[in-house]
């Protein structure tokens, strides 16, 4: 392979500690490697540029049954978007939905190159493999969703957390996915009944076990079998005024538990796009931010990770297998809604949603999405997210990058607001002057999402060893610039390469590079019970076999499997 | 604004239809606004597209005439047949377009202002998101006139659609303002999801009449096969306002649907339905 150096960039790399210092990268056989070791590399000038590693992003919807609804049921969502095949580019199409083809070009030209799926179906895991593999460039995984699945309910009511533990390795295995995802815990079974889990003591009908054990048993299982990831979770009562309690409720289950995994993190717990989660008052009229109180919680417990969730102000398309909460949603907006039942394990909706700037409520959300990440002590333990396409479209995190980096862009934002003074009343950013720098930018995108993901052997940072995922930015961080060239620039990276390969060259796209796919082996001891009872269930209520369930290799080109030994 | 208001200072281009294209035409550049302020040979350089392949305006039209500085000033007159020709009017704000042929889909779409004049026949999705402007067919619509884009919720809002024959099913869905007057007969699905607007039948309509329609009025003056379950009747009324006159019988609906209130009355989706002129 090809050796490149690219030199006198302005680097900031959290893992390797750089802070914008001038330094040379090099890169040898698709890694980072010390630049003595390169011999004739070519040479990428980044003179007055910006070089991070490749971006990692640790929550989007990108994939799968439920995005692909979404492309289906939106075809105005692609109206005037589609772009013709041009160079090693295919045809691409889509806004807040975008054909499998622009999302991998689209988070390039951002420098990403890692992206999870954050909610794979597992019924639907083949499907969510497809989209995956037809997505360029891109290293990915999907995390299948555990929070409603009726073995895990009947495990953990009770309390058989070495069967969970057996349960949870047989479907990471079964469908190739890469962590536990749990996603309105006991809310989306009971929505089977019309129903719904509101807190976290209110007990799923039938089951008879309430979201805390189900949260708290699946953390145990998680940490049972030390895997590289967290239990990953979207708890409940999401979007409702007043549901920053059940946020602390929830983030409480994870108090005394360390994580024991030799994969290099720290948290029990992730909890995703918080934005959505940290809601005061009682109604839409008196709805107001508690970010304060949720980012107090995460500042002193340092076995959590959180992601945003923040809300770009854009027409997007809601999707989740928190099903009840979009029919709550269809039934607020007035929008289209689809709904999907999936048999023993989950449940989804879609409804599309517009954040108006002219609407209170959706600026107040946009004010509580920046201020979780403003007031965060510790950068690598808050990751930038919009819980694509939930609160706004990924494309959008460059601009994000603007409003958290420019109190100026932020103001400007806040005074266009129809609303301004009851939104700053209710708030609390405008009272926030600080800005975070490319280091704390890099922390929140590369390497904290990395060290979360139990993933920091080989992404995240530029450190010799790791994969050659870098990024340069035509941007000066020590000449003057204005807030919206920050956006300009991290929207189109001059150059990137992904695992040594370059694919974007003078912001264009050379490459459709070398995309692998992650999954985690999790080999624990032999359990019967499990398997007679993966059986039973298959032969009594699925509608498929086992043998057209599981995701078979072909599915996975060029996986990168991460080994896990649970036995004892 | 008067009619010689409109015309006064306005320059003609003439584009004449000389080779069809194998398969459609995709013209969404024969606007006012693509034209204006450019010579003919930078109007014969415009591109269309045939399939996915890109082609010059130029070579199946013969281009005549002078554009105007601005889309107001601007009339474009097209001869030939256009009937294999999409996207006429796309997206102009001003100005004025007269096609004397037949034409195929989407003429008018998302049009903001300025007229169309079609002296033919026009196929379906005709001023499909229009907001405003004019769109006058001297002949019959086919389906989806003045209707939302495919999955969309926010269909025509603004401007007017008259059409002096026959109009298709699926008119007017999703409607929140403007006008469609309909010279002639309508086949089924009117004004479907609608949230305001008015539709004009002057003809007779089929049935599935204002289905999930919340706010808007529809008037037929001919016959109606099947009124939807949802409508109900109120009472009779007497009208007579812009060209509309006689006596009415005034159903409301759709009753299945959420419906939003004025100064404490609910606002219905309203049919009218002539009884005596």
């Amino acid at each position: 392979m090809a050796e490149y150096l690219i030199k006198n960039g302005f680097v900031f790399d959290p893992v390797i500690g750089i802070r914008g210092d001038i330094a040379d990268i090099a890169i040898k056989d698709g890694k980072f490697v010390e630049t003595s070791e390169v011999k004739d590399p070519k040479v990428i000038d980044a003179a007055g540029k910006t070089v991070m590693a490749g971006g990692v992003d640790v929550h989007a919807h990108v994939a799968g049954p439920k995005v692909n609804v979404g492309r289906n049921f939106r075809p105005e969502d692609k109206l005037f978007t589609y772009k013709p095949r041009s160079g090693v580019e295919r045809m691409q199409g889509g806004f807040s939905v975008p054909t499998t083809i622009r999302t991998g070009y689209n988070y390039a030209r951002m420098g990403y190159t890692t992206v999870m799926e954050a909610a794979m179906p597992p019924l639907y895991a083949r499907h969510t493999h497809e989209e995956i593999r037809d997505t360029p460039i891109l290293d990915q995984g999907a995390y299948p969703v555990f929070g409603n699945n009726w073995f895990v309910l009947e495990y953990l009511r009770n309390d058989e957390i070495e069967n969970t533990a057996a349960y949870v390795a047989w479907l990471l295995r079964a469908t190739k996915g890469y962590a536990v995802k749990v996603v309105n815990p006991g809310g989306t079974e009971a929505w089977g009944w019309g129903l719904n889990c509101e807190n976290i003591h209110d007990p799923v009908p039938y089951f008879n076990i309430t979201p805390a054990q189900i949260v708290k048993g699946l953390i145990e299982a998680n940490e049972y079998l030390g895997l590289p990831h967290s239990m990953h979770i979207h708890a409940n009562n999401l979007g409702n005024p007043g549901n920053y309690t059940t946020t602390l409720d929830t983030f409480r289950l994870s108090e005394g538990i360390r994580p024991r995994s030799k994969f290099g993190r720290d948290q029990v717990m992730h909890h995703t796009h918080v934005q959505f989660h940290s809601y005061g008052g009682d109604s839409w009229a008196n709805f107001e931010s508690k970010a304060p109180e949720i980012i107090d919680y995460v500042n002193s417990h340092d076995n959590i990770t959180i992601d945003l969730g923040a809300v770009t102000l854009d027409e997007t398309t809601t999707m989740t297998a928190d099903g009840p909460f979009e029919h709550h949603l269809t039934e607020l907006n007035h929008l289209k809604w689809a709904n999907t039942d999936v048999e023993l394990e989950t449940g989804s909706g879609v409804v599309p949603y517009i954040y108006s700037p002219s609407i209170k409520v959706c600026a107040i959300q946009w004010c509580i999405g920046l201020e979780l990440a403003l007031l965060a002590k510790d950068p690598m333990r808050v990751f930038l997210s919009t819980d694509h396409p939930n609160a706004g479209p990924f494309t959008r995190y460059p601009r994000i990058m603007k409003w958290l980096m420019s109190e100026e862009a932020r103001n400007q934002q806040i005074d266009s607001f129809k609303y301004r003074d009851k939104v700053i009343d209710a708030t609390n950013l405008a009272g926030i002057d600080r800005e975070l720098d490319l280091y704390e930018i890099a922390q929140m995108t590369r390497a904290g999402p990395a060290k979360a993901l139990g993933l920091s052997q080989i992404y995240g940072g530029l450190a010799p060893g790791l994969d050659a995922d870098v990024a340069v930015y035509d941007f000066n961080p020590n000449e003057p610039y204005a807030p919206d060239d920050i956006e300009t620039a991290f929207s189109s990276a001059e150059h990137l390469f992904k695992t040594g390969v370059q694919v974007i060259r003078d912001h264009e796209i050379v490459s459709n590079g070398n995309k692998r796919t992650l999954w985690v082996n999790a080999k624990v001891n032999e359990n019967p019970q499990v398997m007679r009872d993966v059986r039973e269930k298959f032969l009594r209520y699925y509608t498929v076999t086992l043998n057209n369930y599981e995701v078979s290799g072909h599915y996975l080109p060029n996986p990168y499997v991460i080994e896990v030994d649970a036995t004892q | 604004m008067p009619h010689s208001e409109v015309r006064r200072g306005m320059e003609t281009v003439t584009l004449t239809m000389k080779n069809q294209p194998d398969l459609y035409l995709e013209a969404d550049n024969i606007t006012p606004d693509a034209f204006a302020g450019k010579k003919v040979e930078e109007i014969a350089d415009l591109h269309v597209y045939v399939g996915r392949e890109q082609h010059r305006l130029g070579e199946f039209f013969e281009v005549s005439g002078r554009a105007g500085a601005t889309p107001e000033t601007t009339k474009i007159v097209i001869n030939g047949d256009l009937s294999r020709v999409k996207y006429i009017g796309m997206k102009m704000t001003g100005g004025e377009i007269v096609v004397n042929s037949d034409l195929d889909m989407y003429v008018g779409a998302w049009m903001q202002g300025g007229r169309i004049t079609v002296n033919g026949n026009v196929d379906s999705f005709a001023g499909t998101g229009m907001k405003g402007g004019e769109l006058i067919i001297n002949g019959n619509a086919g389906n989806y006139l003045g209707a939302a884009y495919r999955g969309d919720w926010r269909g025509m809002s603004g401007g007017k659609i008259i059409v002096s024959g026959n109009a298709g099913s699926d008119i007017g869905t999703f409607m929140t303002g403007g006008e469609i007057i309909i010279g002639g007969d309508v086949d089924v699905h009117v004004a479907t999801h609608a949230e305001g607007g008015r539709i004009v039948i002057k003809g007779n309509a089929k049935s599935r009449l204002g289905g999930q329609m919340v706010e808007g009025e529809i008037y037929v003056f001919g016959t109606i096969d099947l009124m939807m379950p949802g409508f109900a009747y109120r009472q009779d009324v007497d009208i007579d306002m812009d060209g509309i006159k006689g006596r009415f019988a005034l159903y409301e609906g759709d009753l299945g649907e959420r419906h939003r209130k004025r100064k404490g009355q609910t606002i219905y989706g309203k049919i009218y339905q002539l009884i005596e002129a």
